[in-house]
């Protein structure tokens, strides 16, 4: 950038793609959506210095850490090491029960993050006024949230990167037969998610009713993903209700994806639709103070 | 100094539900001035430097801080205000300098930080967690934090209640260099002793009403209308030889002491008359009145009546 020192002469060639004081020719620009979200207020740089402290704390408070990333990696493991997961099985419609629990953990990471990581810490900034301290600065507290979407998100990913990258390299699982389908499943998976553990955010009034609210969800939800018995082996009702539940369509979507199939279009919708509703819901009830 | 306003409230209502907790405020503060809101807990002070931080929409009335609206002009606001609220933590596992420097980097031209935690003396606490800084420390760097984006008006709500008296008198030093670089502050207190060292002006507010507006000194003169002594009386005598004065108001009698509240010549009178009866009075003291007696006699109640005394 610094190269161009000198104001060039206004010739036609010289117009630089750069060009700052162009509007933005597309509506969807990247641009343009970064200022959507983040006003500018404030120095950009302070967004910078949020997610640095939000990520120190994800780190000195480790417990996101252990059961978003820790446990999902002992649990794949621990699969790995029982000799009859890696049998086919007829029930699970030719796959192995390690093909059926990847899946499985995968939604697991996502929930945890989502339905307890990512709702304590806003409630207990707004319990502890710590977002009404915000609200008397240049920077408006949604600044806080979106620096913790954007911490939690990089530990769902990490997270999720190593379940999958482990379970190809060395616990020989198939590579995904459509890695595109996989990244969107993925995509839908987290936005559907997390936008339930802001709805959770946006109704509880403290931090530990949060992890409450996050706790009685998060169980019922990893009953129908099939934790406890897998999806494959549920009753056509019992399957039919875990297509229409949120980790339901998350485990249906990636193993679709994972085998190949594309688009796994009725989970994506259902996901599409959590995301959007509870989008609206969080957006509605969602308060600073 | 300017005549422009700082800080204008006019006519400011804002009800919770049917309970008004201000109620037609209207305040000028210029700018440069230490402005004190003095009130009881629920008298509305709370609100009302809410309202000028644009936290909350007042009900009726206007308010303009630097020609700015609280409301419409948020955004601008807040980079010329900086507040130190009530009951306001921060992440227990950041460490000090952390907090500072992510708040330092809100605004375009921020204080020194050095400077500024030296004035509240947090200097060898910047790598401490804010868990294990003491109340008071939290309130400094609370106070720190109000001030770290150079604020041309600084709200500092209640800023010295759990300091120990050394960090409140550090804490004030530096309130008055504030001053001296031409901020404007508006300070909730209700501690007396710190209106009267810090404000130009002080509005003693009560059930969200301004009761009055006027310098401390001013407001203690007001009181000043009842006057009370004390002294010890050489012999013994009839208390109806004072009550029958114009000038005197009661005569309570404690242990050897004899107290007269009244007005007017109230000295001099009460003190010829016990020569003429042939009575001396001896250690004689006068009770000069202060803030604390101008809210008394201003609004009938003491200033911590209510709720949890500071």
């Amino acid at each position: 950038m610094n190269t161009h020192t000198l104001p060039r002469p206004k010739a036609p060639h010289s117009k630089t793609p750069l060009a700052k004081a162009q509007p933005p020719r597309t509506p969807f620009s990247a641009a343009r959506l970064t200022k959507t979200l983040l006003p500018e207020t404030a120095p950009r740089a302070a967004f910078g210095q949020i997610v640095r402290n939000e990520a120190r704390l994800a780190w000195r408070l480790p417990a996101g850490l252990i059961f978003g990333i820790g446990l999902p990696v002992l649990l794949l493991i621990i699969f790995n090491q029982i000799p009859s997961f890696h049998q086919t099985q007829a029930s699970l419609g030719g796959l192995t029960a390690f093909d059926v629990y990847v899946p499985i953990l995968i939604a697991m990471v996502i929930a945890i993050i989502a339905l307890i990581s990512l709702p304590g810490p806003l409630v207990t900034y707004r319990d502890q006024g710590i977002l009404r301290r915000l609200s008397t600065t240049p920077v408006p507290p949604s600044w806080v949230l979106a620096a913790q979407l954007v911490v939690e998100f990089c530990i769902t990913i990490t997270s999720l990167l190593i379940l999958i990258v482990v379970s190809i390299t060395a616990f020989g699982l198939d590579a995904p037969k459509n890695p595109g389908a996989l990244v969107l499943a993925i995509a839908a998976s987290i936005a559907a998610m997390f936008a339930i553990g802001l709805c959770i955010a946006a109704v509880a009034r403290t931090g530990i009713a949060a992890r409450a609210i996050g706790a009685a969800a998060f169980y019922p939800m990893l009953f129908f993903a099939g934790m406890w018995f897998p999806r494959q082996e549920m009753s056509g009702v019992l399957q039919d209700i875990s297509n229409l539940t949120p980790l339901g369509a998350v485990v249906e979507a990636i193993q679709d994806s994972m085998q190949g199939q594309f688009p796994p279009a009725e989970p994506l919708l259902v996901l599409a639709g959590y995301a959007l509703v509870f989008a609206l819901i969080a957006g509605r009830f969602f308060r600073w103070e | 100094m300017k005549t422009q306003a700082a800080v204008e409230i006019s006519h400011l209502s804002k009800a919770y539900g049917n309970v008004a907790a201000v109620d037609d405020v209207s305040l000028s503060i210029a700018e440069g001035e230490i402005f004190g809101i003095l009130g009881p807990n629920g008298a509305g002070k709370t609100t009302t430097v809410e309202c000028v931080l644009g936290l909350r929409t007042p009900d009726a009335g206007s308010i303009s801080v630097m020609g700015l609206d609280p409301v419409r002009d948020a955004t601008e606001l807040h980079l010329i205000v900086g507040a130190q609220l009530q009951e306001s933590a921060l992440p227990a596992k950041l460490k000090v300098g952390e907090i500072l420097a992510e708040y330092r980097s809100f605004y375009t031209d921020p204080a020194d930080v050095g400077e500024l935690i030296d004035g509240l003396g947090l200097a060898g606490k910047v790598k401490d967690y804010y868990r294990s800084l003491s109340g008071g420390q939290r309130q400094r760097l609370s106070i720190a934090l109000a001030l770290i984006g150079r604020p041309k008006v600084a709200v500092l709500d209640e800023m010295t209640s759990g300091l120990d008296p050394q960090a409140r008198r550090d804490t004030w030093d530096l309130i008055e260099s504030l001053r001296d670089r031409g901020v404007t502050i508006l300070l909730v207190t209700h501690f007396m002793e710190e209106a009267e060292r810090l404000c130009d002006r002080v509005a003693l507010i009560d059930a969200g009403h301004v009761v009055a507006i006027d310098s401390p000194v001013g407001l203690a003169a007001r009181a000043s209308g009842g006057k009370s002594m004390r002294f010890v009386p050489s012999a013994p005598f009839d208390d109806r030889l004072l009550t029958e004065l114009p000038e005197v108001g009661t005569v309570t009698r404690i242990g050897s002491h004899v107290v007269v509240s009244g007005t007017g010549e109230l000295v001099n009178t009460v003190i010829l008359t016990l020569a003429t009866a042939g009575v001396t009075a001896r250690d004689v003291q006068l009770d000069t009145s202060s803030l604390e007696d101008a809210f008394v006699k201003l609004t009938g109640r003491h200033l911590h009546e209510e709720g949890i005394p500071a």
